[in-house]
């Protein structure tokens, strides 16, 4: 039990920090801590996990994990919204890099009607950085809706340059709107903004509700009492499908997806739901309590990893409709169990016991943990890339005390972590992957399933136990050691 | 329920299950607001049309999938050749998570670079305590030999002086006086990832250089330049120096760096150019660029050392290697040794016993200019015609040079050149005028798709397929390995077309 570690690892925290200058120490001391116990009264909770420091700024000089603004926004935001093209508005960078890398599955015409996996941008060059870029913005608008004549609507995503130089995005937004009567949605996402990918979120849920929720009145559809809109799933390896399916299958209508397979028209539907369920609290919380300020839509959060949580959610969600979605889940869950028994059957002997350390961005660190659990999995630490006080409070629901936890972790600290713990799984992102598999430990990509999923639903968790089983049971494993090498 | 634990469906056959189809069906029907399927096909066949093309060539500012990438990822790959050098990105945090991200998906390796992660307070103010701070950081952290300072676009806008920065830096004690800290201005809206490699090595010869005597000695410096097969190419280099018996010195070697062994240990600096070795190659007789695109100013600078300076376009293929060698030899004083003749005729013999099925064969090409240059030469000699060749970094002086190549064979007479253009326009030009295969980095798996025109990956990004970049492109062996892809290429294209059994199978032939 994690527990009896815990002198341990505020002795290794001690030893990580010893390492920075005073400055930095004091800083990064904050932000490093271990699961404590609940104070009495408390019962939601496991364990207080809001003892750590979180959403401040990174120590300059290390290698933080954490993106920016621009990725919070175009990268998970807005990028899956099939139907329009976003624009990198900026240099060609940004645009580069997260070009068709998070996997947003979604289904269409690449090219014609969808355009997930393109990269469009305004490709800045130094005199458009002299002479400002709005007129090029303008121009390149134009060209978009000439060429992509089913493309639906326009956002553009404002790189680091935008801001500081003084460009009027909005001006344009509103011109061109005028011009074309398509939706243009101006993002003040500048990847300086902020400390993390958290503030890119919180502006591109502010502009879908200034640009698209104002004005948008969805697909055309007779809308009924068991409506409600998937909120804060980018269907990475199609997790929003294999969600869907559960919802639909207990009776409801899924009448919005966001944004992973989302359509502009599907952004829209969701003021007419009755229910907003948010899967990525921390990057989509704030339309879920604008649309309950504004449409008086309730909202919860579910959690769709693993059997426990599967079923626990699909049973609070079905407790907010009537008898029949409280049958019908009952029912689904039934339904579900063999084969859930079948996966535990075989994959739980080959990882009962096995320890596994996070590090990942908005929900997963907490939400993944019980999926772990179900196949008698051991979670000895968790982090956050991007969290705020209040995703760390919701931490405490799923972890165990004396769990090690550490915010905004830089690569020296996760690595020395690592290195002493000695986990048997890493679940984290491609920049954490190949150092610790060269120290010859396991390793889970957990923000794009390393290239496999979708781990969400029961369809998914028969794929998450059979990766998580893949990684650590493989025989390459045993051979770093040289025979002729005697191991220390 | 298509799911069973006996049988794990993937993505890739999950959500084709009937359940699944169906589920998709009636979103797409009832809440998309999508266009019908009529005029979707419309609008696909337009875009394939020479109209279409036309619209599409004439834009003016919208770049759609360019091939090309900022400044500072080509800063942090040079740097990264370097002993014990970390790389330091001055700006906005975001964009060093890229970096890494980007060469770590290819290489699939660790990419280490740290960032002085500036934030509202920094546009305001300027980077300077970042910078103070950020470097006192990584070096107490790191423990690197060097520490190399690039910028983002951000720190760019806001005129952050690093020469500045770093001696104020060094006089509050971030790092001790005598510590290495070159450095390079590196805008992202000045030119791509190429000019980025030559800005860093040029910060760090001259860095090490700017004070130094040259005293001439009989070695040559190398300058691979951005290369997305620098783990195979490099060593190949090494091997074919070391046969020839040269003494030299590749500048900014990043062959160990992303091909470090699974041991148990992670090494974040591995191999790379001693930095002894490289306040040294003040004195080499000649430094040899093998891409010229890649090192401007860099060989400009060199030049005013007094050394020779000779510029080649990413050796590739039998004349590209012929001419590298040639050069060498005559540099070094050294003879080409009969076991590089070997290998050059087997090179030779292979072409010749492959040449039927490469005859006649049209390609489009698309990368950096030197690459792009190199693979239309190479294909030439296998009597294949470099139909399109494309550079989005590509510009006036590129398209000459280009031309200049494509004239000097007939297999370059129907040749077109597209500088500055886009994997969008790419789609169009191939659209109207295709060709049998296309040659470049997986973003040309669209084009692929689209167009039915099989991509051979042999340049920087490959995301999609594994260990490529282990293996050597440049030299005589490196020419094998572009050869066999190629025509593994060609063959699997001839089984398909005859594979249909019973259809198209009567020259469905075992062998070829």
């Amino acid at each position: 039990m994690a527990k009896d570690l815990e002198d341990g690892h505020e002795k290794l925290i001690e030893e990580v920090l010893a390492a920075y200058p005073k400055k930095a120490q004091k800083k990064r001391a904050k932000h490093l801590g271990t699961a404590g116990p609940i104070e009495e009264g408390e019962t939601e909770i496991v364990s207080k996990c809001d003892t750590v420091k979180s959403n401040v700024k990174s120590v300059p000089g290390v290698m933080t994990i954490r993106g920016c603004a621009y990725a919070g926004s175009k990268g998970v935001v807005w990028g899956p919204v099939k139907d329009m093209v976003h624009i990198s508005h900026g240099p060609v960078g940004c645009g580069h890099y997260s070009w068709s890398q998070r996997r947003n599955y979604y289904t269409g015409t690449t090219g014609i009607d969808s355009f997930v996996t393109f990269q469009f941008t305004t490709d800045f060059q130094e005199k458009d950085i002299v002479f400002g870029g709005d007129k090029k913005l303008e121009k390149t608008i134009d060209e978009i809706n000439e060429l992509f004549p089913l493309s639906k609507a326009i956002s553009v995503q404002s790189e680091c340059p935008i801001g500081l130089i003084g460009d009027d995005i909005e001006a344009v937004a509103k011109k061109k709107k005028k011009e074309s009567g398509k939706t243009i949605v101006p993002v003040r996402c500048e990847g300086f903004r902020g400390v993390s990918q958290s503030l890119g979120h919180h502006i591109a849920n502010d502009a879908v509700r200034d640009w698209v929720l104002e004005n948008g009145t969805g697909a055309d559809y007779e809308p009924g009492e068991y409506d409600v809109t998937i909120i804060g799933d980018y269907n990475i390896g199609g997790d929003a499908w294999s969600s869907r399916i559960l919802l639909e299958e207990i009776g409801l209508n899924v009448v919005g997806s966001w944004s992973g397979d989302a359509t502009l028209a599907e952004m829209e539907n969701a003021p007419k739901a009755k229910l907003n369920l948010i899967h990525c609290y921390r990057s989509m919380n704030y339309i879920c309590r604008h649309m309950e300020e504004k449409h008086g839509i309730p909202w919860m959060e579910y959690n769709f990893f693993g059997p426990s949580q599967i079923a626990a959610s699909l049973r609070a969600i079905a407790a907010k409709f009537d008898k029949k979605i409280q049958d019908n889940a009952e029912a689904v869950i039934a339904k579900y169990q063999p084969l859930v028994d079948e996966i535990l059957a075989k994959y739980k002997p080959r990882l009962e016991g096995k320890k596994v350390m996070l590090y990942v961005g908005g929900l997963r660190p907490r939400h993944v943990v019980t999926a772990y659990d179900d196949l008698g999995m051991e979670i000895v630490g968790t982090g956050y890339e991007f969290a705020h006080g209040d995703d760390y409070k919701r931490t405490g629901e799923y972890i165990k005390e004396g769990t090690l936890i550490y915010d905004d972790v830089t690569g020296y600290e996760l690595e020395k972590f690592i290195e002493t713990i000695r986990p048997d799984l890493v679940g984290s992102g491609i920049k954490e992957k190949y150092p610790t598999q060269k120290m010859g430990i396991p390793f889970r990509q957990m923000h794009s399933w390393d290239y496999s999923g979708p781990y969400h639903g029961y369809d998914g968790f028969a794929i998450f136990a059979r990766d998580m089983d893949l990684a650590i049971n493989n025989p390459v494993w045993g051979m770093y050691d040289a025979p002729w090498k005697k191991s220390a | 329920m298509p799911q069973s634990a006996d049988k794990v469906l993937d993505h890739n056959k999950l959500f084709h299950e009937p359940e699944y189809k169906e589920m998709l069906k009636n979103k797409r029907a009832k809440y998309e607001n999508a266009p019908s399927a009529p005029q979707v096909t419309e609008i696909l066949d337009w875009t394939k049309s020479w109209e279409y093309r036309e619209k599409n060539l004439a834009r003016e500012a919208l770049v759609i999938n360019p091939a090309k990438a900022c400044q500072p990822l080509g800063a942090v790959f040079a740097a990264a050749g370097f002993e014990g050098t970390m790389s330091f990105v001055h700006g906005s945090q975001g964009c060093v998570a890229y970096y890494r991200s980007h060469l770590s998906r290819h290489f699939k390796e660790p990419s280490s670079a740290v960032s002085s992660s500036m934030t509202e307070d920094a546009a305001v103010f300027g980077g300077l305590v970042n910078m103070v701070d950020g470097l006192a950081n990584t070096y107490a952290l790191y423990e690197p030999k060097m520490i190399a300072v690039s910028t983002t676009c951000m720190a760019e806008v806001i005129g952050d002086d690093l020469n500045s920065f770093i001696i104020q830096a060094k006089t509050k004690g971030s790092v001790p006086e005598d510590f290495d800290v070159p450095f390079a201005h590196t805008p992202a809206f000045v030119g791509s990832h190429i000019d980025g490699y030559d800005n860093m090595m040029k910060g760090i010869l001259d860095h090490f250089w700017k004070n130094a005597e040259r005293k001439e000695t009989g070695s040559i410096n190398i300058i691979p330049g951005f290369d997305g097969f620098a783990v195979g190419n490099i060593r190949e280099l090494n091997r074919i120096l070391g046969e020839m018996g040269v003494e030299y010195t590749v500048l900014s070697d990043v062959s160990d760096v992303y091909d470090t062994p699974s041991d148990g240990e992670f090494r974040m600096y591995s191999g790379g150019t001693k930095l002894e070795d490289t306040k040294a190659a003040i004195n080499a007789k000649a430094t040899i660029s093998m891409q010229q695109y890649n090192t401007k100013k860099t060989m400009e600078m060199i030049e005013k050392t007094g050394q020779e300076v000779v510029n080649f376009h990413y050796p590739m293929g039998v004349q590209g290697t012929d001419e590298f060698l040639m050069k060498v030899s005559e540099l070094s004083g050294k003879e080409v040794p009969e076991s590089l003749t070997l290998e050059r005729g087997r090179l030779v013999d292979a072409m010749a016993d492959s040449q039927a099925y490469l005859h006649g064969k049209t390609y489009a090409i698309y990368g950096d200019p030197d690459f792009v240059y190199a693979m239309a030469k190479f294909v030439m000699e296998t009597g294949g015609e470099p139909t399109h060749c494309l550079a989005t970094n590509g510009g006036k002086e590129w398209k000459a040079q280009m031309e200049e190549l494509l004239a000097s064979s007939p297999f370059g007479a129907n040749a077109q050149v597209w500088a500055g253009k886009d994997l969008w326009h790419l789609r169009s030009i191939l659209a109207t005028e295709p060709t049998d295969m296309l040659i470049g980095s997986s973003y040309g798996k669209y084009l692929e798709r689209d167009l039915g025109i099989p991509l051979i990956r042999l340049t920087f990004p490959i995301f999609d397929r594994h260990h490529h970049h282990r293996f050597p492109t440049w030299g005589y062996q490196g020419g094998l390995t572009v050869l066999v892809k190629i025509l593994d290429t060609v063959l699997d294209k001839l089984d398909t077309e005859t594979g249909t059994l019973g259809e198209t199978d009567i020259s469905f032939d075992l062998t070829r």
